[in-house]
């Protein structure tokens, strides 16, 4: 029988894929079928090696383009590049972040201006240029990877928490209007994941977390993977709009 | 085809105008020249010329005259 979470033939922009929650999402897309455009800001020597391991284990097709997100002209580059090589897009998964935490009264002005750079201008840069090579083929899906922490907020986290909720504000905007162009739009609010974002909490802040979520685990980046291959493929064909919470029932 | 009239079917097909309304008079916000037809106009221009425009060409582009000078931009001769 023939895999609903079939993406042969799809070509897919995982934002942010040289490490945690971007990489474990290019392998699962990768492994479904999907030809793999890799990004990050990090170095071009780690993506690279990133795209041998997709074509090594997946025989699959994979590129790598290193941007910043957050830069307007660069995110245009890039697109210009995927339309010259692809002509098409059909998921692009805006997970592209930055974790910023300080208490109100100890934030600084750059500190708001890069978090919002990446984690909203970014997927608004992203959203708009992957829509308009979408349309094209009257097709595609958008799943962009807000936080639990822009659903109920957290002590520390305004910045963040406000860079996260205004990425739901886009999605919930953006699948109003791209419905009529059959492009879905939908996020996911991860909860606590083991990334690299998490390893300078202290203990107490990492138990305090994990008490937290009611399946008493940390969630592992395969498990948002997942939830992204479920809102890329055709199992998911008419939902748009959604935020779905990867957070094990977690409570902050 | 040449690539004005090309140019021309592009329009009359995406504005679902008659080709004679398509003069360098033509601009945004007449006829039915709205802000969702604009899209699909530039993503019928772009699959005809194969190309991708930049968002402040697809904000420039105005008036048929200026979508004339943006592709011409581009290397689209007219």
């Amino acid at each position: 029988m023939e895999s609903n979470f079939n993406l042969n033939g799809k070509i897919a922009l995982v934002t942010g894929s040289a490490g945690g929650i971007g990489w474990a999402t290019a392998k699962t897309l990768a492994r479904y079928g999907a030809s793999v455009i890799l990004n990050d800001i990090k170095s071009k020597e780690l993506l690279e090696e990133r795209k041998q391991e997709i074509k090594r284990d997946f025989n699959s097709e994979a590129d790598a383009l290193q941007f910043d997100v957050g830069d307007f002209d660069a995110v245009q580059n890039a697109y210009n590049d995927i339309f010259k090589k692809y002509k098409r897009l059909d998921i692009l998964v805006n997970n592209a972040g930055s974790l910023f935490d300080n208490l109100v009264g100890m934030i600084r002005k750059q500190d708001i201006e890069q978090t919002f750079s990446t984690n909203t201008n970014g997927v608004i840069y992203n959203l708009q240029s992957a829509a308009r090579l979408m349309q094209r083929n009257k097709s595609g899906s958008i799943i962009n990877i807000a936080s639990i922490v822009g659903r109920v907020g957290n002590e520390g986290q305004v910045v963040y928490g406000g860079s996260k909720a205004a990425v739901i504000g886009i999605t919930l905007s953006a699948a109003r209007e791209l419905a009529p162009k059959n492009i879905r739009v939908n996020a996911i609010a991860p909860g606590f994941i083991n990334t690299d974002l998490i390893k300078f909490l202290s203990p107490t802040i990492f138990n305090q977390r994990l008490n937290s979520v009611k399946m008493k685990r940390i969630g592992q980046p395969e498990d948002v993977a997942n939830a992204v291959l479920f809102l890329a493929s055709d199992l998911s064909s008419y939902i748009t709009g959604q935020i779905l919470g990867v957070d094990g029932g977690m409570i902050m | 085809m040449d690539n004005i009239q090309k140019l021309i079917k592009t329009f009359t097909e995406s504005l679902e105008i008659e080709p004679e309304i398509v003069t360098d008079e033509l601009s945004y916000g007449s006829s039915s020249w709205d802000s969702i037809a604009h899209l699909a106009l530039v993503a019928s221009i772009e699959i005809e010329f194969d190309i991708m425009l930049s968002s402040d060409e697809v904000i420039d582009m105005s008036s048929f005259k200026k979508a004339k000078e943006i592709l011409g931009k581009r290397g689209i001769q007219f």
